[in-house]
């Protein structure tokens, strides 16, 4: 793989690349980091002695827990779905009040491994105060944080390891809900909902026209002369005056006299029970995401859960009929099985945002998913892109444009960049595709700092009509 | 929640008596109740205090992984709270011989509350009366000014952290002035030396002349001595009555400004903000100490308890549950810092210096290791001297007095380093030093330590309320800073100004120092440059403007 790196590196050094461009590259080149899945639950055996997550503070500790063992009981679910429209009503007030928005919603993520994905909805909020950055650090060698210790050793032994796990779990303690699982698609149509309603997103106004059909319903819509289940009676009076002009017993149709109508058992219309072909719109979602070395950090974070929420969202619009496809790139991309490994493959390589809409056109045009599908494209990207006036980006991504009902690119900037535009922004922005095609492409940039607010935002801005 | 029943409350008085006996000494009186995990849902948000204020977050996940144990001074799965009396809260299956045990560890906790001076300021009342007041006041208010209530709150709670714990106990607990008065304290130290500015050849003279009055007659001799000095200087009796004035309002905190000097809270219409501000600063300096004394408390509790339980008679044939029991709790971990486990082994090390003797100049000048070890002056000193370090310490005295190299050497303490390997993809954890010194200032850069903020007077005529954060190493979250300061500026009525250390940023930082997900920016000393730097809220707006370098922080 690394030798693929250098030989497209090598390619690009021909067509001639300015110093910048090459130094970031060259930081790409030189990140010898592999993509790895974290190991799955359980400290993995690794020669050494496994150290379980120790305490970090003398404050983890209480009577309640240690000495008697116990725990607080989670909030369930049904509870706090119950309260959080509540809450969030709450929250708009606030807004109108004119103070910032407190309650975040749908950030505890709990990936699992084998589509058992976990989003819990739970209303979570911060008490803001002044304090001392406890995450902040002058450890040379970047050292965890120090601890206590005791036992045997030299200074210096090593007495045991942790394999690294992901960071990217954004909610952790009591409230995810260890006790009932909760499965992806039951949580998530309810952020759906609840980014609809209280955010305001906007509804799809347009589903696009694939539908399938998906089932047979059955329905008292059929109408049948003489015998059935209901009685129409707008229907079976409208014939019995029919049969009645017929037989000359209506003379003036201002003065119509009902009693010397005659009615016939073959006027009667009954309703009865029938098959109903039942079309819904279902959409096909690709969620593509950057996962190169420069992905680093934060920018990964903001584009997993923006993901997560445009997931959602799109799930309540189409009532459940959503398919996700996952593709993660860096300078080759690749099609994943699920969101557990989308979501937790760790960032290393380099950058070529091509690969990743080739891999997306290609899939689209084997399994003819056009015929079926509204497909929604989204690429979170941090705007690095070795290619880097998008030669072959672009024409891929115009390829896409011909069949997809919306392309959303989202690019979490560094903040490094400070005010620069980023190779993908700029090649798009060059390209005119979005003022050509503002119902098919958006763009959306966002600083490395953004927050929930700003994550929602966006995706107003990514999927409005 | 229902009270315990007859039978266990007999073995709760058993064990009070026996503690009453071995020198432990609290209130009589007690309530236990039995709690169910439901219950603990209502109580943990509220601290494990029935009464506490409604408060909507209450019924919200708050996450805590930004501001760890700093956001809040208390502990949220406590058994026994420090109210009078002293409510304590037990699992519904615990067995007797169990039972023993924890209350023998609560009503350690309970003397502790009583008597260590870190928590004087909650003994002449109780808490969960007063906080049921204040509940009802909240209710009463909320029901006639709506969600303005709520965010008063809010905004009282955005600054709770900074409230002047310290202040209020050194009022409570005054040091000793001296021999003389404070009329003449005032007179010596400030009006002679600030006010007069006085050479030193007159300030002696004043002084033998006072020696002379005193000598003369110590009754009347003060009032002689002040005739002399009414004379010389008129002044001095209405500097002196007016220094008496200020010295009562001391330092304000943040909260007391604000109630004091804030024009909007003075407002007719807005007083009953003051009620609500008076309620959680109150709040949070009863909760203050809880934190500042975790190790200690701990420990306390965990050495009664394990001295108490072997001697008490009542529970023969369970000792070797207790064992299993105790050591889970009270065991040294390999990695990892336990606060039961480590005060415990302090007490017991403590009452040792004081048994032996060590705890003195003597033995300290020693230098032979051999001398050292067999040292034992046998004074028999070691249980009035824990029980007066229980009295007269917390964590951070307690931690840097006795946490010296035979303390760790013999619990064959270290501090453990934690890096990545980069190879095996895996942290390693290796022993980083063994040495006292270093030991202890792990446990104390852990320590809880809210930043010191300080109001800073300019007297400008734009009313700015211009707060100093007075830099030690750590810079605040930034994060944090726009909504607290939106609340100090709605509390205050004008623009609001903080001035902060932090780092500056450089382009390149971003060195990733693990490889998955999401990591912190890693940063070698070296590249750490800082700078001051000035929020201001004006209007609902944050700016920052970074001050001028050579600058030093106003204070």
């Amino acid at each position: 793989m690394k030798d693929k790196r250098f030989d497209i590196y090598e390619a690009l050094k021909t067509n001639g690349l300015t110093s910048e461009q090459e130094k970031i590259i060259a930081e790409e080149l030189e990140d010898d980091r592999q993509h790895v899945l974290p190991e799955d639950g359980q400290d993995a055996e690794t020669g050494g002695t496994v150290l379980r997550g120790a305490a970090e503070t003398v404050y983890q500790f209480y009577d309640l827990i240690h000495l008697q063992s116990m725990s607080a009981m989670q909030s369930g679910y049904a509870a706090t779905t119950r309260s959080i429209d509540e809450l969030l009503e709450r929250d708009h007030q606030r807004e109108s009040d004119g103070f910032p928005r407190k309650i975040n919603v749908g950030r505890l993520i709990k990936p699992g491994k084998g589509g058992k994905t976990k989003i819990v909805i739970v209303p979570t909020t911060v008490e803001e105060k002044f304090i001392h950055d406890p995450s902040f650090r002058t450890d040379e060698n970047g050292e965890g944080q120090s601890s206590g210790g005791t036992g045997e050793g030299e200074e210096g032994e090593v007495i045991g390891e942790q394999p690294v796990r992901p960071e990217g779990e954004t909610g952790s303690g009591p409230g995810e809900g260890d006790g009932g699982a909760h499965e992806l698609e039951s949580n998530a149509y309810d952020l759906g909902r609840i980014l609809t309603e209280q955010f305001k997103l906007p509804n799809l106004k347009e589903k696009g026209k694939k539908r399938s059909l998906t089932r047979y319903t059955y329905d008292l819509t059929d109408r049948h002369r003489g015998f059935g289940q209901v009685l129409d009676k707008k229907a079976t009076l409208r014939r019995i005056l029919e049969t009645n002009i017929h037989l000359g017993n209506v003379p003036d149709v201002d003065r119509i006299d009902p009693s010397g109508f005659l009615v016939s058992p073959g006027d009667r219309v009954f309703r009865i029970l029938s098959r109903e072909k039942d079309y819904e719109s279902q959409a096909m979602i690709f969620f593509v995401r950057d996962y190169s070395g420069s992905m680093a950090g934060k920018t990964t974070e903001l584009v997993v859960a923006q993901h997560v929420l445009i997931y959602s969202w799109l799930l309540y619009q189409y009532a459940m009929q959503v398919e996700t496809r996952f593709v993660l790139h860096d300078t080759e991309a690749k099609e994943v099985p699920d969101f557990y490994t989308y979501y937790n493959s760790s960032v290393a390589g380099g950058t070529q945002v091509a690969s990743a809409y080739r891999l997306v056109n290609e899939i689209v045009e084997k399994e003819n998913l056009v015929r079926d599908y509204n497909i929604y494209i989204f690429h979170g990207t941090d705007g690095d892109d070795w290619d880097t006036d998008g030669k072959e980006s672009l024409p891929e991504l115009k390829k896409m444009l011909k069949y997809a009902n919306r392309v959303g690119i989202t690019i979490a900037e560094h903040s490094y960049r400070a005010g620069k535009s980023s190779e993908v922004e700029k090649y798009v922005k060059n390209s005119k595709l979005l003022e050509e095609k503002p119902k098919l492409i958006r763009l959306d940039v966002i600083g490395e700092d953004a927050g929930e607010q700003r994550l929602i935002e966006g995706i107003k801005k990514l999927i409005s009509e | 929640m229902e009270l315990i029943d007859q039978h266990t409350k007999e073995i709760m008085e058993g064990c009070k008596e026996r503690a009453l006996e071995a020198g432990l000494r609290f209130e009589d009186e007690s309530l236990e109740y039995i709690v169910t995990n439901r219950d603990l849902l209502e109580l943990t948000p509220k601290v494990m205090i029935p009464t506490l204020y409604d408060y909507w977050v209450h019924d919200v996940e708050v996450l805590k992984e930004k501001g760890r144990y700093e956001l809040y001074p208390s502990n949220p799965y406590e058994t026994v709270i420090n109210t009078r009396p002293a409510i304590s809260y037990y699992n519904d299956n615990n067995p007797d011989w169990m039972n023993v045990m924890i209350f023998y560890h609560v009503l350690g906790h309970i003397d502790f509350f009583q008597n260590n001076l870190y928590f004087r300021h909650t003994w002449d009342y109780d808490f969960n009366g007063r906080a049921l007041s204040d509940k009802r006041l909240i209710a009463a208010l909320r029901s006639e000014k709506g969600r303005w209530v709520d965010y008063i709150i809010e905004f009282s709670r955005g600054i709770d952290n900074l409230v002047g714990y310290h202040r209020e106990l050194s009022d409570l607990d005054p040091p000793p002035t001296g021999d003389g008065s404070a009329r003449v304290n005032y007179y010596f130290d400030v009006f002679l030396q600030d006010t007069q500015k006085v050479n030193i050849s007159e300030y002696i003279k004043e002084i033998e002349r006072y020696n002379e009055c005193m000598r003369e007659d110590s009754q009347t001799g003060e009032k002689n001595f002040f005739s002399e000095v009414r004379k010389k200087y008129p002044e001095y009796e209405s500097l002196y009555s007016k220094s008496l004035k200020e010295k009562r309002n001391g330092r304000p905190d943040i909260f007391q400004y604000l109630m004091e000097h804030s024009e909007f809270v003075q407002k007719e219409e807005n007083t009953w903000m003051k009620s609500i501000m008076e309620v959680v600063r109150n709040t949070s300096v009863f909760l203050q100490p809880q934190i500042r004394t975790k190790i200690m408390n701990e420990g306390w509790a965990s050495y009664w308890h394990e001295k108490l339980f072997l001697q008490d008679d009542r529970i023969k044939g369970h000792e070797v549950d207790f064992a299993r029991t105790h050591a889970g709790v009270t065991s040294l971990p390999r990695v990892g810092l336990n606060p039961y486990a480590l005060g415990m082994r302090m007490f017991y090390y403590i009452e040792e210096l004081g048994d032996t003797g060590r705890y003195s100049t003597a033995y300290r000048r020693l230098s032979d290791s051999a001398l050292r070890k067999d040292y034992d002056n046998h004074s028999r000193k070691g249980q009035e001297f824990i029980f007066q370090v229980r009295q007269s310490l917390c964590d951070f005295t307690f931690i840097n007095t006795f946490v010296d190299q035979d303390f760790v050497t013999r619990n064959k303490l270290f501090v453990v380093g934690k890096r990545l390997n980069k190879d095996r993809m895996v942290w390693e954890y290796y022993v980083k030093s063994r040495k006292a010194q270093d030991y202890r200032q792990m446990i104390m850069d852990g320590l809880y330590h809210p930043p010191h903020i300080e109001i800073y007077e300019k007297n400008d005529a734009d009313n700015v309320l211009y707060l100093v954060h007075h830099f030690e190493g750590k810079p605040l979250v930034k994060d944090f800073i726009a909504n607290t300061m939106i609340g100090l500026e709605y509390l205050w009525g004008n623009p609001v100004q903080l001035e902060t250390s932090e780092v500056v940023t450089s382009g390149t930082d971003t060195s990733a120092g693990t490889p998955s997900g999401t990591m912190q920016e890693v940063l070698k000393p070296s590249d750490f440059k800082w700078e001051r730097v000035v929020y201001t809220m004006k209007n609902r707006e944050l700016s920052r403007q970074v001050m001028a370098q050579e600058k030093p922080s106003a204070s």
